[in-house]
């Protein structure tokens, strides 16, 4: 299984280093010509608007949203589901717009809302996350939801995607992780 | 275990890896900043170039202008108070600012202590020339480091300098038998269980950037290959001939900075550079403020 981690900016070193201990092969996405052979992807947290001008500056965003369409497995946390979203309530700024959900962009507001919280993810139960600036999800429209914290929703899933508003990748707990290799080994089989 | 509050705020600043934080003195710059690939701002009334200018006291910048910063960008502000001035934090922590930086740039306002940082919910971030300057603001509560390079000169050597007097330090301590951890932790004037977690994981316990000295694309990437996690840039964006184009190409170094012919391309055509300072023509040494 061969991971790719989206390495323009932010916090994607945590996500190699959970992944590889799962077992699986990373490789860090710098650039247009590392985006080949991908049996899944990860859209890490860090800033979207830094995100999202590289991956049009170094010619990557067509390539991606095309990959993400065709059905690869793709994992978001936090910034990632700002690039993922088809719609930012606060931002008139999208970006690949293939999850059908409506989001807030630091809902929470600035670091002194950041906060930490146990919580339960379907499928999984409780879970320890982690919302740093976090956005949450307003609409999921026709996602699952697969968490909500104080009534807003932090977690769906819509066919291959996984978008997560907190950082699992900051803690020990690599369950989400796991639940994504399982999407990718599914993927990858067929 | 750490408290919650440590790991959220060494977490916001493992989000800003592989990211530019930009010196700003405006809302306008600070908007030039975020669409040029700004991870997050720095919002202050001069740039250090013209602190040192100026001369005389220099202070936490006026609380109006730095909400005018805010309320202009969505990324992170982060903003400075004097070494040891509590009230100055509580300030910026009273009007939420991002990050306070406990900056060398500005006048001290204490020779002796910093300030307790662990008293604060809002995270800081201080400056550090070797391994015992960056663990002992750790101790005190900073949840990140950067270089303290030498400040709006525009010469890179000092932040080079420090950042690789860090990396063999922590290189010492990771070779070292764990018995002679406690000398080594002597030495530093850091406890133990910094020193240890050193040894183990051949890092520092935060994340660390380079900072000082910063003016182009090439300088940001040097201090990549050195091992930095992120660059600030202060006076080298908005003291150059084309501060949208050189901000830009200085985002893109410092993702793909190990890609020389990329560089190249970056390094065309920004204009003039911002004017350097030798370090042999500085009055004031702002790197030895704070130890």
């Amino acid at each position: 299984m061969r991971i790719g981690i989206l390495a323009l900016q932010g916090a994607f070193a945590e996500h190699k280093k959970m992944l590889e201990n799962l077992g699986a092969e990373c490789v860090e996405l710098r650039q247009a010509n590392d985006v080949i052979d991908l049996d899944g992807i990860v859209l890490p947290g860090g800033e979207s608007t830094v995100q999202g001008k590289l991956l049009r500056e170094l010619n990557m965003f067509d390539k991606i949203q095309k990959l993400i369409e065709q059905g690869l497995p793709t994992l978001a946390t936090c910034a990632g589901l700002v690039l993922l979203a088809d719609e930012i309530v606060n931002d008139d700024n999208v970006y690949f717009k293939t999850l059908p959900v409506s989001i807030k962009r630091n809902a929470y507001g600035r670091q002194l809302g950041s906060f930490d919280t146990v919580s339960d993810f379907k499928g999984i139960g409780e879970f320890d996350m982690k919302f740093i600036r976090a956005p949450y999800i307003v609409d999921a429209h026709g996602a699952e939801v697969l968490a909500e914290v104080d009534g807003h929703i932090v977690a769906v899933k819509y066919n291959n995607q996984l978008a997560l508003s907190f950082h699992p990748e900051l803690g020990e707990d690599n369950r989400i992780h796991k639940g994504f290799l399982q999407m990718v080994q599914k993927y990858s089989c067929q | 275990m750490l408290s919650e509050q440590v790991e959220l705020n060494r977490g916001l600043a493992q989000m800003l890896k592989g990211g530019v934080i930009m010196d700003v003195t405006t809302p306008e710059q600070a908007r030039i900043a975020e669409a040029a690939g700004a991870c997050a701002v720095m919002a202050l009334e001069r740039i250090p170039a013209d602190i040192r200018a100026a001369g005389g006291v220099s202070r936490m910048s006026d609380p109006k202008m730095i909400k005018g910063i805010q309320d202009a960008v969505s990324i992170p502000v982060m903003a400075k108070c004097r070494i040891g001035h509590i009230a100055e934090a509580q300030v910026l922590e009273a009007i939420e600012i991002d990050y306070i930086d406990e900056s060398e740039v500005l006048s001290p306002a204490d020779d002796v202590y910093h300030i307790n940082k662990r008293d604060f919910k809002v995270p800081f971030v201080c400056g550090a020339r070797d391994l015992g300057e960056a663990l002992r603001r750790i101790n005190e509560g900073a949840a990140m480091i950067r270089t303290k390079g030498e400040p709006g000169t525009g010469d890179i050597v000092q932040a080079v300098r420090h950042m690789r007097k860090m990396n063999s330090e922590i290189a010492r301590i990771s070779s070292m038998r764990e018995d002679e951890l406690f000398e080594a932790a002597k030495e530093l004037q850091v406890p133990y269980e910094l020193v240890q977690y050193v040894h183990e994981n051949n890092r520092l316990p935060v994340v660390n950037f380079a900072a000082g000295g910063v003016a182009t694309p090439a300088d940001a990437a040097l201090m990549m290959l050195l091992g930095a996690e992120g660059v600030f840039v202060g006076s080298g964006i908005f003291k150059s001939g084309n501060p949208e184009k050189r901000a830009a190409s200085i985002v893109q170094a410092v993702t793909n900075y190990k890609d020389a012919k990329l560089i190249a391309k970056l390094s065309e055509d920004l204009g003039e550079a911002m004017v350097g300072i030798n370090e042999n023509e500085i009055q004031l040494i702002m790197e030895e403020r704070g130890r």
